[in-house]
């Protein structure tokens, strides 16, 4: 049971990553590589900062701000000097690593100061006592009090993400993914939209990082190897489960969904004999698969399709 | 309201595929004045659209608009001032977008992009009103993507896009070329009722002789990145399609010969 509830949490963290992939990936196909830099710069800012004693409010903004930061610079390089997107990133993400060690000081840094989960997992304790009972199994109820912090944190960044995307400022976000070409006609820099685009999404990402960083308690150099596919995985699986639909909130939500689902698949898998070691292995095939899959099913079909037609 | 002073553009300079696309164009637009531009393949009437709208830098030269000079201006500023549809009927409103984002982005034309809700006091009385003058049952598609319309549909939207901020122009590159001929009829009706209620200065790019004979009160023939032919007021209105098709073959035949040749027969038997 308390494995199903850190499963769920972690998953609801990598929500807020697989938002920020949606932005990146879904409304500007840009698979943006900046994220498996920017997701350990949020844990290395955020364990720093609470280190040297800041309050935990102000160590996830910093964070946050560091993501959004390191997303412009990527948007910059590509709009500015033409790099290509991918390549941009690519270059960030190595620079940021860096970054991260100067930051932390060191390859990993613990945190064992107070977090934004410590007052809800101390509330938690206080009103159901130390273990809670549920389905006739006994809980930690600080475990309870993180879960429902990380369900607050991620659907709250849901909401604001879909009354973003419904804004001017995010209309003409869609739109540059959608037709760049038309956006300029309208009189709206289509550079600006990619730059605050890509801002936005590595602020995503790194706010999932320095949640991350707390809840396991430490920041690690290391953590953000493979970020970017796990979201991905995240965003076709959420695709796969709300189906072709067009409504910005219900993508949204799919996105959401789909990355506790890729979590729980993946305790699941670890449950049932997986090596630990080969996970990103077999996240790497998930992905290439559920990009592949739909586009072969399809073929497949109109040629039994046309096989019958034929016959007929 | 539009002017051109000895624009210059030539691409892939240096190289064997160098097309001197424009070269010293002048050109002064009247305010409220509707101008069709016609011209061979390579005349260069369609770099003269680009030119404007700033989809690259010319060489030389300087471009007004309304008195302002835009000449260094990147395109997406000169569409504050710049209304244009393109030949493509699926360039000018992004699909997954409904028809009424689509309204509503193009209803803030140059402004900044805020926070506020695109939709929130939204004009759809007016945009209501306005896709049914159309004809086309529109009125009651605010709300579906602009994806699941057809090319002539999206077309006329782009158009209605174009006009509603009254910008000080408005560009039609070739607009009806992509469009079966009832789309592109019923387009043309929709541009001739458009451009005469609004009061933006007009430069239509057309490959069609009737287009060029029976609309605007100003026609240009281009060749050679030149301006061949000018003809406005009566002079324009007793233009027939036949006298245009007329003028046309020669210059094409004019065509065969390039430049350089041009010059060596000159040079030797004139």
């Amino acid at each position: 049971m308390s494995l199903l509830f850190a499963t769920l949490a972690v998953g609801l963290v990598f929500a807020i990553l697989a938002l920020g992939v949606y932005l990146s990936f879904r409304v500007y196909q840009i698979p943006d590589m900046t994220a498996d830099g920017s997701f350990p710069l949020g844990a290395a800012i955020t364990a720093r900062l609470l280190k040297d004693g800041a309050d935990p409010i102000s160590a996830t903004a910093a964070g946050i701000a560091g993501g959004a930061l390191a997303g412009a610079i990527t948007g910059f390089i590509h709009v500015r000097f033409k790099v290509n997107a991918i390549l941009a990133g690519i270059l960030v993400m190595t620079a940021l690593y860096s970054v991260n060690l100067r930051v932390m000081g060191a390859s990993n840094l613990p945190i064992t100061a107070t977090t934004l989960f410590s007052p809800l997992e101390d509330a938690a304790c206080r009103f159901f006592g130390e273990e809670t009972e549920i389905l006739g199994r006994s809980v930690p109820s600080g475990d309870l009090g993180l879960l429902f912090g990380c369900v607050t944190l991620a659907g709250l960044t849901a909401c604001v993400l879909i009354f973003f995307l419904k804004t001017e400022l995010g209309a003409a976000m869609r739109a540059t993914g959608d037709n760049a070409r038309m956006l300029r006609a309208l009189g709206t820099s289509t550079d600006r939209m990619l730059v605050v685009g890509l801002a936005l999404s590595n602020a995503l990402v790194a706010f999932a990082g320095s949640l991350f960083a707390q809840m396991q308690t430490f920041a690690d150099a290391q953590m953000g190897i493979g970020v970017i596919v796990l979201g991905l995985a995240s965003v076709i699986l959420g695709q796969t489960l709300v189906g072709p639909v067009r409504s910005i909130g219900l993508v949204v939500i799919g996105a959401l969904m789909g990355a506790v689902l890729f979590r729980l698949l993946v305790a699941i898998a670890i449950r049932m004999g997986l090596d630990a070691n080969d996970l990103k292995l077999v996240t790497a095939v998930v992905v290439l698969a559920a990009i592949v899959a739909p586009g072969w099913i399809k073929n497949l079909g109109t040629r039994r399709g046309r096989g019958a037609h034929a016959a007929a | 309201m539009l002017r051109l002073e000895s624009v210059r553009k030539t691409f892939n300079p240096g190289t064997a595929n160098e097309v001197r696309a424009l070269a010293g164009l002048d050109l002064n637009l009247a305010p409220g004045s509707f101008t069709v531009v016609i011209g061979t393949n390579g005349s260069g009437k369609s770099t003269l659209q680009g030119a404007i709208s700033g989809v690259f830098a010319i060489d030389a030269g300087r471009i007004e608009v309304d008195g302002i000079d835009v000449t260094s201006w990147p395109e997406f500023r000169r569409s504050h001032l710049i209304g244009r549809v393109f030949q493509d009927p699926f360039a000018g409103t992004a699909p997954e977008l409904t028809v009424a984002e689509n309204l509503a982005l193009a209803s803030k034309r140059g402004h900044w992009r805020t926070l506020a809700p695109l939709l929130r006091g939204a004009r759809r009385g007016e945009w209501r009103d306005l896709l049914a003058q159309i004809g086309l049952g529109l009125e009651n598609r605010l709300d579906d993507p602009i994806g699941l319309l057809s090319g002539g549909q999206r077309q006329s939207i782009t158009l209605l896009m174009a006009t509603l901020t009254n910008p000080k122009i408005l560009m039609l590159d070739e607009h009806t070329a992509a469009l079966d001929p009832r789309s592109a009829e019923l387009v043309i009706g929709l541009t001739t009722r458009l451009v005469a209620r609004s009061s933006s200065t007009t430069l239509m790019v057309t490959h069609s002789m009737q287009q060029a004979a029976s609309l605007g009160d100003r026609l240009i023939a281009m060749h050679r990145g030149r301006i061949y032919l000018d003809v406005s007021g009566s002079e324009k209105r007793k233009l027939t399609e036949n006298e245009l098709f007329g003028m046309f073959s020669h210059m094409r035949r004019d065509d065969r010969f390039d430049e350089a040749a041009c010059e060596l027969v000159r040079s030797q038997y004139l």
